[in-house]
């Protein structure tokens, strides 16, 4: 019997695939890197690469981060796209989405195109890349969207920076609707946030830190969305960490605008009260809140206006992240153990069911950078990106065992469920628990 | 725990103790020094016992060793207590002091006193007192005064009780664990 | 004399970081520690053994001349050795990074340091990654936890103790890490803080901690039993909070004509350097309520016993350490 390329065949895994409305037990044979057919006892007449058992498994598509830190180029030393890409299929992740904030910028084709290499070479996750909506994320003149479109770039942010001119961000999305491609926004008013280093409260009153209000980043996404409504661009708005945040995209979405949104485990997870001994690895940008932002984000999720969960891996040398925790640098890296992460923060509290989270980590995003016809689903000639997970296996989170170079995790110890089994990218399986 | 002095006992010792004093530094002015803090409490005995005998006021004062100590490294017992005032009862330079302390073991604290003491003047002379002389010098340091002399077990540690700190008069030998 | 504590009570800390982690006896111990070491400063042979052999860094990545020399005097009368190191930089500048600085002066095997830096939290991060004893002498805005215990120390001296004491704290609150150690101190030993200033320099939801809040120095001054002035630090204002040192001396300046409203035995302090004329009057400063000075004073005494105090308990984890 003749072999078929690329070809895997799982069997009897319950299958999640939020676009096609199933969640059922079933077969998914994959040949030549496709989806070939979702049914129950599917039966090959062509002999298969490899044979997943994955009874007692979930089996979904392929998970999509779509704000990750890859840090190439510039900063090799914290992260590369292949390192980065390792941890990526160790977390499940079948395609990433990296942000433009690298040293230089991502800003032009040639850099489009060196991260796509870079992600093929690696030869693990889909590597896509969103460029710089200005030049050298300065917010003043825009960059080059338009070859950087053409490149391959999926959407447009300055990651790390907001635009704070009112007439340039105008412009940044009058222009880039004429790709139809996303402008993804880090909202935080500048001049606002000064220099601040956490949430602005009680907490960095009683620990003498400057601190960023919550209304530095609201005002900036109001704004915003008073500009798309003018402008009608397709408009995404990054990590949202406030109750006000969720108030304001709540009453987008529900005057129709094509707006969408991200929110990241640790704006779930934590609150501002976890920075009581000045440890960096709290120390994130938007910065951690209280307890009823975290609450009104979870609401969010539930009721559906939340599009997105993202890990927003930002990767650090631990020489970096042992400053003072004024001077140490944002972000905390934990892509390998997102899933785990969203699955205590949503499914063990049963604020939705499995479905709804896979779709937040599946098709939704994949809409948002318009993989959509492609990727994010489990029908018949997509991408066979799937991953497969253990939802009753527990696991200890170690990250000196990451295959991310970064250590900046507070993580670290946390017992977790969900274990990522499999992941498989375009029907090769690239990272299995096994190995 | 063996009782070494009852309370009529411990008041014949401090009354010897006095009456040495008295013999030995009759016609000189001198100042009694408690060390902190049972060696206060008998000084201050002493000085009154010494009043009546001299027909006037003989003055005392407290020393705090505290930072005098040579165990600040190998800290135990006596030195973790806080530091304390160390309250003079005026200038000492070219007087006679009268240091006075409850028990004379290793000979540790005399020590630490003495260099307590200059750095606050230059006496003319010093001496020292003691309740109970337990024996077991580290110290080259020998008591001038000594109301009682006990034959106490290196593991034995000999604990004195005030009236005034605790209720009754009473010196008696001790396990070392027991403390 | 201040009355002495329990005697079962055991100083166990080998840093001092902040006051806000202190309890109320841990206070009043190093209060009296303090009194023990005043009387050596009084004394014509100013120093004690103590510290022999011992080695203290005065790290200081900010200019403050009269912490630094009160730290290094402190030092001295305990007979510790003491380097001086002095950087000036920003709290972001790059290069040498703290703990880099740090672990050199560990290889030299100092056994105190006493840092003063500009970022909130750098103590604590010392104290997390070097084996020396810390000692806080100011981080950011956080806490300056020996100016606090000097200031109530000296309140102490004076008033016997703080319990139902009316305290106001005036200036700029939210830049400041005085106040801050002095919030907690205060507080924790039963004075009523009422914190004055301008709504720009007040941290925010300043409501939350355990103090009044006043807008009004005219409004509060009559039922002050103690008035701290805070010194303006105009390094700190990029962010213009008043419009001039003119209208603050207006509404916020310790003026003679003010003190005429103010009881009569009011204590007067500042933790200096004092800016003559715009936080406080001269007249005030120099005056008759001024315990200003009696504050530099006591600042070598309470340091002495913090010294003292950390480089004890560092001592006893030693042993204990050694005993496992």
């Amino acid at each position: 019997m003749k072999e078929a390329k690329k070809s895997v065949l799982i069997k009897n895994g319950r299958v999640i695939d939020p676009v096609n409305s199933v969640d059922e037990v079933c077969d998914i044979l994959v040949l030549d890197g496709k989806i070939a057919k979702v049914a129950k006892d599917i039966k090959a007449d062509i002999a298969i690469e490899n044979t997943i058992d994955a009874t007692g498994k979930i089996v979904t598509p392929g998970l999509i981060d779509i704000h990750v830190h890859f840090r190439e180029p510039g900063d090799e030393e914290e992260e590369t796209i292949a390192s980065g890409s390792a941890a990526a299929v160790a977390g499940g992740f079948t395609s990433v989405v990296c942000m433009p904030n690298t040293d230089p910028p991502i800003q032009d084709e040639t850099s489009v195109e060196f991260v796509h290499r870079m992600g093929r070479q690696a030869r693990k996750t889909h590597v896509y890349v969103m460029g710089a909506m200005t030049k050298d994320r300065k917010g003043v003149e825009l960059a080059e969207m338009g070859l950087m479109a053409k490149a391959g770039a999926v959407g447009f942010t300055d990651d790390g920076a907001g635009v704070q001119d009112s007439a340039v961000m105008s412009r940044v999305l009058k222009y880039s609707s004429m790709f139809g491609l996303v402008v993804s926004q880090h909202c935080q008013d500048a001049a606002f946030a000064g220099r601040g280093v956490m949430n602005s409260g009680y907490n960095s009153t009683i620990l003498g830190l400057p601190g960023i209000d919550a209304l530095a980043e609201e005002m900036m996404l109001w704004r915003d969305i008073q500009l798309v409504k003018k402008t009608g661009a397709k408009y995404h708005a990054q990590h949202l960490s406030t109750k006000g945040s969720i108030d304001i995209i709540r009453q987008a979405k529900a005057d129709g605008l094509n707006v969408t949104c991200e929110v990241t485990p640790h704006h779930l997870l934590f609150t501002d009260d976890c920075i009581k001994d000045y440890d960096t690895n709290y120390k994130v940008n938007p910065p951690l809140r209280t307890q009823k932002d975290v609450a009104a984000i979870t609401d969010a999720i539930k009721d559906g206006i939340v599009d997105a969960l993202v890990t927003d891996h930002a990767p650090h040398l631990m020489s970096e992240k042992e400053l003072e925790f004024l001077a140490a640098p944002f972000g905390i890296a934990g892509i390998e153990c997102a899933l785990g992460l969203y699955i205590k923060a949503l499914i063990e509290t049963e604020v939705i069911g499995w479905s709804q989270l896979i779709a937040m980590l599946s098709s939704r995003p994949a809409k948002i950078i318009g993989i959509d016809d492609e990727k994010g689903a489990l029908s018949e000639g997509y991408w066979a990106d799937i991953t497969i997970i253990d939802p009753e296996a527990k696991y200890r989170v170690d990250i000196n065992k990451f295959e991310s170079k970064a250590r900046n995790c507070p993580y670290g110890g946390w017992l977790l469920s969900g274990k990522v089994e499999y992941t498989i990218v375009g029907g090769e399986i690239r990272f299995s628990s096994d190995i | 725990m063996t009782i070494l002095l009852k309370s009529p006992d411990v008041t014949k010792s401090i009354d010897k103790l006095a009456s040495l004093i008295f013999n030995d530094l009759q016609g000189e002015e001198f100042y009694v020094v408690g060390i902190r803090s049972r060696g206060e409490v008998l000084g201050k005995r002493l000085a009154s016992v010494l009043s009546e005998k001299l027909g006037t006021e003989v003055s005392s004062g407290t020393l705090d060793i505290a930072l005098y100590r040579d165990d600040f490294d190998d800290p135990h017992g006596e030195s973790l207590r806080a530091v304390g005032i160390t309250d003079l009862p005026g200038d000492i330079s070219d007087k006679v002091i009268i240091l006075a302390d409850d028990v004379l073991h290793t000979g540790r604290s005399c020590r630490a006193a003495l260099d307590a003491i200059v750095d606050f003047g230059r006496p003319a002379k010093i001496r020292l007192a003691v309740l109970v002389d337990r024996g077991q010098r580290e110290f080259p340091i020998q008591a001038d005064y000594v109301g009682f002399t006990a034959e106490v077990g290196s593991d034995e540690m000999v604990r004195v009780s005030f009236k005034e700190t605790d209720g009754e008069d009473l010196v008696c030998v001790v396990n070392s664990d027991e403390d | 004399m201040i009355r002495r504590r329990d005697k079962g009570f055991k100083w166990t800390r080998k840093h001092l970081i902040g006051l806000r982690e202190l309890s109320r006896e841990e206070i009043e111990f190093i209060l009296d520690t303090a009194d023990g070491f005043s009387q050596i400063n009084k004394r014509s042979i100013k120093k004690s053994p103590t510290l022999r052999g011992k080695l203290v860094v005065n790290m200081f990545f900010e200019d403050s001349t009269r912490t630094r020399n009160s730290f290094s005097l402190a030092a001295s009368r305990l007979s510790a050795d003491v380097i001086e190191f002095t950087k000036k930089s920003s709290a972001l500048s790059k290069g040498e990074t703290l703990l880099d600085t740090a672990r050199n002066l560990e290889a030299m095997g100092v056994d105190t340091v006493v840092l003063r830096h500009g970022a909130g939290g750098a103590s604590k991060l010392l104290s997390r990654k070097i084996n020396a004893a810390i000692v806080n002498a100011g981080d950011g805005f956080n806490e300056h936890p020996t100016q606090a215990l000097l200031d109530v120390y000296t309140i102490k001296k004076h008033r016997g103790s703080l319990d139902g004491l009316k305290i106001g704290i005036v200036g700029d609150i939210a830049n400041s890490r005085v106040a801050r150690s002095n919030i907690w101190a205060m507080t924790k030993l039963g004075a009523e803080v009422t914190l004055v200033a301008p709504p720009t320099l007040m941290p925010p939801q300043v409501s939350k901690l355990p103090v009044r809040v006043s807008y009004d120095l005219d409004e509060v001054i009559e039922e002050l039993d103690v008035i701290n002035m805070l010194r303006i630090q105009f390094e700190r204002l990029s962010s213009n909070p008043f419009p001039s040192k003119r209208e603050y001396s207006k509404w916020f300046g310790l003026t003679s004509e003010r003190m005429k409203r103010a009881k009569d035995d009011i204590i007067v302090m500042h933790p200096g350097p004092m800016n003559r004329g715009v936080e406080i009057e001269s007249a005030v400063a120099d005056g008759k309520n001024s315990v200003i000075l009696e504050q530099v004073a006591n600042g070598i005494s309470v340091r002495m016993a913090v010294l003292y105090l950390v480089n004890k308990a560092a001592a006893q984890i030693e042993k204990e350490r050694g005993k496992r």
